[in-house]
């Protein structure tokens, strides 16, 4: 019976579907709202697949093992919440310099600080971008309804994977807690993708090998014994003082990611073919939105929605092409305005770009992005 | 009590340190006068000893003077941040639990910043064998004080004295669940091999501190005329053995610090836990 | 979207009204063939507070999640009443445990009142199965899923244990509004 296989599940219950799928076998974290049925559900699920799960002692030990699980060969994630996202971020550069495959979940609640644990926001994706210090790769996905958390992690997983990096799944509390019925797929019905072995004989094996943008990775314990370190470093994992390999090393981890990023992009369109307006936005944001532009089409104001599934690397191109086509972006966030600014790089003053912001831990209504949007038609 | 047939073989086969270092590595950062070639010496001897493959042996370590010693040594090393040594450590092992996890780290990196790490690590007896390299100053970041600095202590950051109490790692091993806990310094290198040896061997976390005294930050604002003079004021005559130090009188013990293994007891260990107890219920439960 | 159906469900933690939400929403969109969102917000108490379960019920897709003009409306507590009845379109249902709510909020809704908790509590033994009972009051009150996939979807979330108590306590509330248009 295909009905079957139909469940009603919560978005993060979808994450947990989504990581099992995607071959995760190890997950370390630690407790926070609205994130924490992922980390139940990974705690029941993974001893089941062969897999490990542990809570460690804060965030900074959820982000720090997970790195450890998954240079010992297994893919690995961690999942937390605004001050949780905050706590892990040395460990996100650490596995961004080391190329460290890892998926980071993060469940937006409202900021700073503490700020409203059971109240949906969109207030991290400075955070993903900019949260740890120095220069370094981002890729980070936004799934905006409960199946596509699932299919999101899968590709945040391959991602990871493929580029050796860590990969931030970020959703907003909305997102996260609602359910939708979803069937799950059957294997081989979603791409999944390993991390390249190493090949080579063991003395010939550098981690970051000159002649890749991306290196096979070795787990440990396969007899590559090689060295890994959150320092600047050669080829061969260790480190160097030499300013040309530092020099080197710093924009190829950039590269990798922004040399192959028409690839790592995923935008939907909806209703932009005549478009005089367009909403750019993500999460259940976009939901809201996608409801206003049916809602105008119905009175045959021309308006349209670009939904970034891939919020970083930024989608420059499809932002910019947008730009020119149409009289005004506007750009509902749940935030006092983030992606706004990306917005307004990307389309150069080709048109108006405005924001439309929320932070009492509501959502963005479809009438607000009507009103917003009204303004001009 | 070692036979003469032992004795021989020692003085007849000098240890091939080369086999478990990477030569083309050295020189060391470290300073004349510290200690952490020669503990590094007496864990190699301790890891030839007890048999380990190269191969299996992953070495992790935070950030400090000492948590450059992976860089050295020609196992699965890993080199992380400063203070979460132990917890990287934790996610190697739980993912693999047949590699042999040994943990390099010093006071600061273990029982400042890393301190959460360290008691939780403790707490589950996951099988790794933590080596604190204690020399109660920050000597990287140029000789402040740390979690292990005496009491009135000069350090750049005491300069009118230490007021904070120093920690006791071997206590805080203890108190956190720790099921080996042992002391040795790089005075007592013989010793020390044998105390790292039966950390190695030992199923659960094993916590061995290490006083390793730094003669270039701790010894000189501290107003020790060499780096030997400092060894021996502080590792030899500091030091009692825990063995020896049940035959000696209160008074000859006072403000001497114990070493030797003061605290070995068996209880599960977390990964075997893991796999015994919760894979097992959790595939059976549908 | 004309075909969107809202229902609030309101109560205070503890009561099941999230649970509640959760079985209107597999009835719509696993035992019937309607699609269904559920969401909630909820406070810090796991136990006590307001809370509020939102089910959207369409025959197509479903985008934004949350109510905006709501069909039908149940109120456990007081509290829950009066902070989330304002939502109500014109024409809407407001269904109220009646042994909680005394003041009942006036507005161009229908409002019934049915004793709930003590039902579940003096008539089927269990103050635990008010969440089920008022559910078959709503299952018959908006017709907007079937008895039947309702029924399927209670079923499939209690323990076998409690399966017939759960079965009469959806029954018993359905039994209410049998009389009422």
């Amino acid at each position: 019976m295909a009905q079957k296989k139909k469940r009603l599940l919560q978005g993060n219950e979808a994450c947990v579907e989504g990581a099992l799928y995607a071959g995760c076998r190890f997950y370390s974290g630690y407790p926070i709202t609205p994130s924490t049925e992922v980390a139940e559900g990974m705690s029941v699920r993974l001893p089941k697949v062969g897999g490990k799960f542990i809570q460690m002692e804060d965030e900074i030990g959820g982000i720090a093992a997970a790195i450890g699980g998954s240079l010992a060969g297994l893919k690995s994630m961690t999942a937390t919440s605004g001050p949780g996202f905050s706590l892990k971020q040395e460990c996100i550069g650490y596995a961004c310099i080391a190329e460290v495959p890892l998926v980071i979940v993060d469940v937006m609640r409202g900021g700073p600080a503490t700020g409203y644990p059971t109240g949906p926001s969109q207030s991290d994706i400075m955070a993903a971008k900019w949260g740890t210090h120095g220069d370094h790769p981002v890729i980070a996905v936004t799934p905006s309804s409960v199946p596509e958390i699932l299919t999101e992690t899968v590709r945040a997983f391959n991602l990871a994977e493929k580029y050796r990096t860590p990969v931030m799944v970020l959703y907003d509390e909305i997102v996260g807690h609602m359910r939708e019925p979803l069937t799950i797929p059957e294997p081989g019905e979603l791409e999944v993708v390993d991390r390249e072995k190493a090949t080579c004989k063991p003395e010939e094996y550098f981690p970051y090998d000159d002649r890749h943008l991306v290196a096979p990775l070795a787990p440990f314990g396969s007899g590559y014994r090689f060295h890994v370190t959150g320092l600047n470093h050669k080829q061969d994992g260790f480190p160097t003082n030499d300013p040309k390999v530092i020099d080197r090393n710093n924009r190829r981890i950039i590269e990798k990611v922004e040399t192959d990023k028409e690839r790592i992009w995923k935008n939907e369109e909806t209703a932009l073919d005549d478009a005089e307006v367009a909403i750019f936005t993500i999460g259940s944001t976009a939901r809201s939105a996608r409801f206003a532009v049916n809602e105008l089409r119905k009175s045959g104001l021309k308006v349209g929605l670009l939904r970034p599934l891939t919020i970083w690397p930024f989608p420059d191109a499809a932002v910019a092409e947008l730009s020119k086509r149409v009289n005004a972006i506007v750009v509902p966030e749940l935030n006092l305005g983030q992606m706004v600014h990306e917005v307004e790089r990307c389309a150069r003053g080709n048109c108006e770009v405005e924001a439309l912001t929320r932070v009492d831990g509501e959502p963005i209504t479809p009438a607000q992005i009507m009103h917003a949007v009204r303004k001009y038609l | 009590m070692s036979t003469i047939a032992e004795k021989k073989e020692k003085v007849s086969v000098p240890f091939d340190y080369n086999k478990y270092l990477r030569p083309n590595k050295l020189p060391h950062i470290w300073c004349p006068g510290c200690g952490h070639g020669i503990v590094l010496k007496a864990l190699l001897r301790a890891i030839d000893r007890a048999g380990l493959e190269k191969d299996n042996i992953c070495m992790v370590s935070g950030i400090g003077c000492s948590s450059r010693t992976p860089g050295y040594v020609d196992f699965n090393t890993l080199h992380t941040l400063h203070g979460r040594a132990m917890a990287f450590a934790t996610g190697v092992k739980l993912a693999k639990p047949e590699l042999k996890v040994i943990v390099i780290t010093g006071d600061g990196d273990a029982l400042a910043i890393g301190g959460n790490h360290f008691i939780h690590a403790c707490r589950r007896n996951i099988d790794m064998t933590v080596l604190v390299m204690t020399n109660s100053t920050y000597g990287m970041t140029g000789g402040q004080y740390s979690p292990t600095t005496p009491l009135d202590a000069i350090a750049t950051t005491s300069r009118y004295g230490n007021i904070e109490p120093p920690f006791d790692a071997c206590e805080m091993a203890r108190a956190s669940g720790a099921t080996f806990v042992a002391r040795g310094t790089a005075y007592h290198t013989i010793e020390l091999e044998r105390t790292i040896h039966d950390a190695l061997v030992h199923k659960g976390t094993s916590i061995v501190d290490v006083i390793d005294a730094c003669p270039t930050y701790f010894g000189r604002a501290n107003k020790y005329k060499s780096a030997t003079h400092m060894m021996e004021l502080i590792e030899k005559d500091g030091t009692v053995n825990v063995k020896q130090a049940e035959k000696l009188p209160p008074e000859k013990l006072e403000g001497k610090v114990l070493r030797g293994v003061l605290h070995k007891v068996e209880r599960p260990e977390y990964c075997e836990q893991y796999e015994n107890l919760i894979m097992q219920k959790a595939a059976a439960k549908k | 979207m004309s075909d969107r159906y809202e229902i609030r469900l309101s109560g205070s933690g503890g009561q099941g009204m999230i649970l509640a939400g959760i079985i209107m929403a597999e009835a719509a969109a696993i035992y019937g063939d309607k699609n269904a969102v559920q969401s909630q917000s909820y406070g810090p108490e796991s136990r006590g507070g307001a809370s509020k379960a939102e089910v959207i019920i369409s025959e197509g897709p479903i985008d934004y999640p949350k109510a905006t003009a709501i069909d039908c409306m149940l109120a456990m507590t007081q509290e829950a009443c009066t902070k989330y009845h304002h939502d109500i379109k014109d024409g809407g249902i407001l269904i109220v445990d009646s042994d909680s709510v005394k003041d009942v909020p006036q507005g161009g809704f229908r409002v019934h009142g049915f004793p709930i908790t003590s039902i579940a509590r003096d008539e089927l033994g269990k103050v635990i199965v008010a969440n089920i009972v008022s559910l078959g009051a709503m299952t018959g009150l908006t017709k907007v899923v079937s008895y039947e996939s309702v029924e399927q979807a209670v079923l499939a979330r209690v323990p076998a244990a409690f399966v017939d108590l759960n079965k009469k306590a959806l029954q018993r509330g359905y039994e209410l509004t049998r009389d009422l248009k």
